[in-house]
């Protein structure tokens, strides 16, 4: 018995085919490559220890019990007429301040509806008061 | 009168360094891929509509409080009592520190509330509540 010798015809890789190779990869990266910004609603905390005395005329309560119910300056209203009112009176009194306070079994999600509201009501200056009973 | 042309001119462009070009990219891809870098709490984010983007992701630290009242930052769980050690240590490493809190939406405000006074100790002001966009 007898092996017959293959004649060597040297190895190479062929590269034609590399580009196209390349260029898969490179697309898979381009469309796997999320750039997702976190999004949401920013809000600046006040400093520890920071209390500031303001006049009773420039407050507006905003005040969020458990079920999601707001009461605004004491009138109950629907959650998507804020943002109208809160404009109005934005309009009437510059300096105004909103006081949003939720009770403690107050869910976020009607939280950040109202904070979303007066967002949409270029309201500037709103301040977060601690949870209460 | 004619236009002779007398010189040929080679117009090919070369492909020779093709891959080269490809593989710089692919590798510019690679290194700019950010996977995700915590998996966070399972959370149902709510909905605003008035949302603003955060500038850069290297100065923001998660915060996720999950509906049973969970609170994790960078995968470790932690009391509300911690998370103002936590996040001071956070903040004097970077002045640019945001927050972002990553909040199911039947979270306790009670729970929230706590967050913020304890961002507040730790001098921790600026916070983002983290939300989906709302459609019409």
């Amino acid at each position: 018995m007898s092996k017959k010798k293959r004649r060597f015809k040297g190895g190479e890789i062929p590269t034609s085919s590399m580009a196209d190779i390349a260029f898969l990869l490179l697309i898979f990266f381009l469309v796997t490559t999320t750039i997702d910004m976190d999004k949401g609603l920013g809000i600046v905390l006040p400093p520890e220890g920071d209390t500031i005395e303001i006049r009773k005329k420039n407050i507006l309560n905003c005040l969020i019990n458990s079920q999601g119910k707001v009461l605004l300056g004491g009138d109950p209203v629907e959650t998507k007429n804020i943002n109208r009112l809160v404009k109005q009176k934005i309009q009437e009194n510059e300096n105004l301040i909103i006081s949003v306070k939720s009770h403690e079994k107050t869910r976020y999600k009607d939280y950040v509806a109202v904070i979303d509201q007066l967002k949409r009501a270029n309201a500037k200056r709103i301040s977060i008061a601690e949870t209460g009973d | 009168m004619q236009f002779n042309r007398k010189i040929k001119l080679e117009s090919d462009i070369p492909t020779a360094s093709m891959p080269d070009i490809i593989f710089m990219l692919l590798i510019f891809f690679m290194v700019t891929t950010v996977l995700r870098e915590y998996s966070g709490l399972p959370i149902n984010l709510p909905k605003a509509k008035r949302i603003e983007k955060l500038k850069s992701k290297r100065h923001t630290t998660h915060i996720w409080i999950s509906k049973e009242g969970l609170i994790s930052i960078e995968d470790k769980l932690y009391s509300i009592k911690d998370v103002r050690h936590v996040m001071y240590d956070k903040r004097s490493s970077d002045p640019q520190l945001v927050v972002s809190l990553k909040s199911d939406e039947e979270a306790r405000m009670a729970l929230v509330s706590g967050i913020h006074n304890e961002l507040r100790k730790a001098d921790a002001l600026k916070l983002n509540y983290s939300t989906k966009t709302a459609v019409d």
